[in-house]
């Protein structure tokens, strides 16, 4: 553990709170004041960001650095205890990289019914949630950092999204509710059981991630199997996994683009990172037994969240389903516990990061042009907004894996890992599990380029080319109803600026993939070693 | 005459510590000055009996604080019959803050309303007198007066608004559940003296011992004791009386009795279950565990159909009581005496800050709206956004969502329930973990209204809120906030490691 600079990650933290404060004394007219202060809070945290990401000790990515270690609830044993390691810091980074960019494009795209303050003020306290959940080094600040998002995604959702919206926060936010109840009662009975373990000073017991990384192994094969079913729950319905995952659809479509965004790109890893940093490293002797539980279901994950895309008539929906299948890939390269599964996952969480929030972007932006997202009704967009529809074939290109760009290596070697499974695991399980996983990447390869054969290629419809001549009234579900071709214009500043940072990351690290890997390898090592000791 | 009693009885007067009684007294002697200043001041002028009471209850609070500072032993009073610990002064304190916010809650209503003032504030005052007592009382005729002194004055406060026909229902309904209530209290009572001879606890304690062939006996005093206190924290199937007292009664009113009145129905189950039949746990525990478990889920499932505000939280509040009854379903197996203590004091007292907030915005917006319908709430974040944020945290802190109080209150009752561990244990823990997210589902009905819903009539005008109900929403925020994000504040107070010592050992 290195603890220089050790206020860091609490200033990156909390910066964002206190933002909120100031913002909350601004008046609710003055939009742009609102906007300006939140800008500038998330810009200050991200510089923040980029000074951790430059002192970061790359030599030594596999320690806890600028952590730091306070008494926090004493009565319980709850500590205030952070750090910062290879598997946390990319995760951390692109949560603050996320939120500057989504406020760049929440500029001129605050979604109705407007109050830019509130929605400014939502994605900070989001920010300050993602945030944390990746510092804190303690199940019970983790615990508190995980919940924190909820609200305000219930909000976002609830108040500035779709049509559906209520049905789709509440689907969501009771989701969450259940997995985390669940949650709650496996940390403590883990924390119970430690304690009382024999041998052990029960006084000494805390609830830091370095006591069950000392006294979780020691569990008892039974109780550790049910105390890791609690975990499971609770990390799967936010992963979202198979069968946990009908609110995802539901939520995705539902939310601003924003929402969408955030949602996508970090709060969903909240649960596959749980599963890398907490339940399998604690559990390991459970994880064995429930590896094989979990690659089944991601698989499954895998072929039914393609098999859903090829189903859907909405990009944002379809877009959502693929997000299922790509959770699937990512949640097989942690079933296989190597260390090659685990950093091709972890590599997955930032690529889908990258790549799904960009085509939510997109999605949200043909959404304002055509006021539709109704695929059929979509179509020519390379030649009406060439820019638009070259930068969604880019993405539709990276999402399907295509070596060079970053969700290659997120897949890949998450299929290659599971012909290797860890000692322990049934090889001929994980063998057929990788053939299936290897042709979902088939499917998602005929979505992608399907979904993009109909909305950007051919001549654009009749009905959004008349340039507002038309009347066509009959489209009542297309908002204005009037005037069609007067929104359709080209990606505009904000969306550049917004967009930008995305695609050159996908192309950096599909080309350099080493950059993420050597950060991630030396932490992913210590969390595997207790399955590679054998070999 | 009155010297040949003397005489016959061998009377010593007992030797009185009167730092330790002064919380008690204060308070006393302010019911006394409220009842005297009422007969003096003009009607215009009433107001100022608010103000007085207010100010007599923080007063009561500075002997409390002084006294904790102090530390040191526990002050034993009366034979050990009435006794000042950390215990007593933790629950002491959150009666006296908790009776001061339910004044500041009052006093417009009370101004507004033209009611009995004067005598509004002498009944408050009596009945957080009675909870204060309740909070030291070690003694079967202590615990049964202190009680009778915290619910006389409730019945009738819950009636308050004398012309309105719910308000009557409401005193009517509370008072005679109440007194059936306190007659089966009584009847286990007079049980367990005749079982032990002594009206002490400690001395039941020692009787209470499941051996012996009175076991009979023993059982049906504590099931009755049991019981009684059932009814006071609207344990169900003890709870019928709460949603229409709850509605009926004027709503500061409500207020005091879902978190005050609770409270003290509470204490006098601890020191019941650890003092006078810690010993009989084979009889209380899985009688507390069936009534945890049905309480919160009987709670749970009824609110979920409410339209009302008011009966909504009332039922959440019954709901609750089923948290707070959970630890003690497990007080007496191995060593989770301790954690379960903690866990309902530290319970009731995060309990207490969020609850009384949640009303005071419903106060605050039924100035506006005039009704007590869910669907009356819509658009408040447009046009009172501070109260729609100050509502969605209470909400959210009873649903249990870090970081705000509620969380720490549900985990202390889990963490309590799961170290005991077991079937019961364990299982009462997933019963508890299934409700917590019933629970949300309704709590999340009214902040949809609020931020998602349109108002009902378009009728966005601000609300004004009177400064005493702002400090009371303030108050509670800040209560709520702390108590989440630093739960160790708290936790302190219910860190009362001599007491479990003198309950448990």
């Amino acid at each position: 553990m290195i603890t220089d600079q050790s206020w860091l990650l609490s200033l990156g933290t909390f910066l964002p709170l206190v933002g909120v404060l100031v913002m909350l004394f601004i008046p609710k007219k003055n939009e742009v004041l609102a906007k300006e202060v939140g800008l500038l809070t998330a810009i200050a945290t991200l510089a923040v960001g980029v000074y951790t990401l430059i002192q970061f000790d790359y030599d030594q990515a596999g320690l806890q650095q600028f952590a730091a270690s306070k008494d926090w609830i004493e009565p319980i044993g709850a500590t205030y205890t952070i750090g910062l390691d290879g598997v946390s810091l990319p995760l951390y980074f692109l949560s603050m990289v996320i939120t500057v960019l989504v406020m760049i494009y929440s500029w001129d795209h605050i979604p109705h019914p407007g109050n830019a303050k509130a929605f400014f003020i939502l994605m900070l306290v989001l920010q300050t949630g993602m945030a944390g959940t990746f510092i804190a080094q303690d199940l019970i600040l983790f615990f508190v950092f995980f919940e924190v998002v909820l609200l305000p995604m219930y909000f976002m959702i609830g108040v500035w999204g779709g049509e559906n919206r209520q049905y789709a926060s509440l689907k969501f936010f009771l989701y969450t509710m259940f997995g985390s109840a669940l949650m709650l009662v496996a940390f403590i009975a883990l924390y119970i059981v430690t304690k009382n373990a024999p041998g052990v000073d029960a006084a000494e017991a805390n609830f830091s991630f370095a006591w069950f990384l000392e006294h979780g192994p020691d569990v008892t094969k039974t109780t550790a199997i049910w105390i890791f079913a609690g975990m499971f729950v609770g990390f799967a319905v936010k992963v979202p996994m198979f069968p946990f995952h009908t609110w995802l659809p539901d939520a995705h479509t539902q939310a601003p683009t924003q929402g969408s965004v955030i949602l996508a790109a970090i709060l969903l890893k909240l649960g596959t990172y749980g599963f890398v940093r907490i339940a399998i490293p604690f559990l390991p002797q459970a994880a064995v037994k429930w590896a094989p539980v979990i690659a089944i279901l991601a698989v499954i994950g895998i072929i039914y969240g393609a098999l859903g895309c090829l189903a859907q008539t909405d990009m944002k929906r379809l877009i959502a389903f693929s997000s299922v299948a790509h959770m699937g890939f990512v949640m097989l390269g942690i079933a296989t516990l190597t260390p090659l599964g685990i950093n091709a996952a972890l590599f997955g969480m930032v690529a889908h990061g990258l790549i799904t929030g960009m085509l939510f972007f997109i999605a949200g932006s043909v959404k304002e042009r055509y006021h539709t997202l109704e695929i059929k009704r979509l179509s020519g967009m390379l030649i009406q907004m060439p820019k638009l529809g070259w930068i969604l074939g880019f993405c539709a290109m990276a999402s399907l894996g295509l070596p060079g760009l970053a969700g290659f290596w997120g897949e890949f070697p998450a299929i290659l890992s599971s012909w290797n499974p860890a000692d322990g695991l049934n090889q001929d399980l994980f063998r057929v599990l990788t053939v299936i996983a290897a042709l979902g990447t088939v499917l998602a390869a005929a979505y992608l380029l399907w979904l993009y054969q109909r909305t950007a290629f051919g001549t654009p419809s009749a009905e959004f080319s008349g340039g507002g001549h038309d009347d066509h009234g009959a489209h009542g579900a297309a908002g204005h109803g009037d005037d069609h071709g007067s929104d359709i214009h080209d990606v505009n500043t904000f969306e550049w600026i917004a967009w930008t940072p995305l695609l050159i990351a996908i192309v950096l690290f599909g080309v350099l993939p080493a950059l993420m890997f050597d950060v991630m390898d030396p932490a992913v090592q210590n969390i595997t070693r207790v399955f590679t000791a054998g070999k | 005459m009155l010297a040949s009693l003397l005489a016959a009885t061998d009377f010593v007067a007992p030797t009185v510590d009167y730092h330790a009684l002064a919380p008690e007294i204060v308070v006393a002697a302010g019911l006394c000055l409220v009842l005297l200043v009422d007969l003096f001041v003009p009607d215009h002028k009433r107001w100022v009996t608010g103000t007085i009471t207010g100010f007599v209850l923080l007063g009561a609070f500075i002997p409390v604080a002084t006294l904790a500072v102090i530390g040191g032993d526990v002050r034993s009073l009366f034979d050990g019959r009435y006794v000042v610990d950390e215990f007593a002064l933790a629950l002491k304190g959150l009666f006296l803050l908790a009776g001061y916010v339910v004044v500041l809650l009052s006093s417009n209503e009370m101004e507004e309303g033209h009611y009995y003032q004067g005598e509004y504030y002498v009944l408050l005052m009596s009945s957080v007198l009675g909870m204060v007592m309740m909070a030291s009382a070690r003694d079967l005729v202590s615990v049964f007066v202190a009680l009778e002194f915290l619910s006389i004055p409730a019945y009738m406060m819950a009636a308050w608004r004398k012309r309105d026909r719910k308000s009557n229902e409401a005193g009517v309904k509370y008072y005679l559940l109440g007194v059936f209530a306190s007659a089966v209290l009584l009847y286990g009572m007079s049980l367990m003296y005749g079982l032990a001879n002594s009206t002490r606890l400690t001395d039941i304690g020692a009787a209470i011992t499941g051996e012996g062939d009175k076991i009979g006996l023993q059982v049906l005093a504590v099931v009755f004791v049991i019981v009684g206190f059932a009814f006071k924290v609207s344990a169900v199937p003890f709870h019928t009386w709460a949603p229409d007292t709850y509605q009926g009664a004027p709503t500061p009113v409500t207020a005091f009795l879902s978190v005050a009145s609770k409270a003290a129905g509470f204490v006098g189950l601890i020191v019941m279950v650890y003092l006078a039949f810690p010993q009989a746990s084979d009889v209380y525990q899985p009688f507390m565990w069936v009534l945890a478990a049905l309480t919160m889920t009987v709670g749970n499932l009824l609110a979920l159909k409410q339209t009302n505000i008011v009966r909504m939280l009332a039922y959440s509040s019954v709901s609750q009581g089923g948290f707070i009854l959970m630890p003690l379903a497990v007080a007496g197996t191995g060593d989770a005496a301790g954690p379960a203590l903690k866990a309902v004091v530290v319970y009731l007292m995060i309990y207490a800050a969020t609850n009384l907030g949640a009303f005071a915005v419903i106060i605050a917006v039924a100035r506006k709206t005039r009704s007590g319908e869910i669907s009356s709430w819509g658009g408040l974040f447009n046009y009172a956004p501070g109260l729609a944020v100050m509502m969605t945290i209470f909400l959210a802190s009873l649903a249990g969502i870090p970081p705000l109080g509620g969380w720490y209150a549900k985990f202390g009752a889990f963490r309590a329930v799961v170290e005991a561990g077991g079937g019961w244990g364990y299982s009462i823990a997933v019963i508890g973990a299934v409700n917590a997210v019933i629970a949300t589902a309704y709590y999340i009905t009214l902040m949809r209204e609020m931020w998602m819903k349109p108002a009902p009539d378009g009728d966005e005008t601000p609300i004004k809120v009177p400064a005493p109900l702002v400090a009371a929403v303030a108050l509670c925020g800040i209560g709520t906030l702390v108590m989440g994000v630093l739960p160790g504040a708290v936790a302190r107070f219910g860190d009362l490691a001599d007491l479990t010592h003198a309950f448990g050992g």
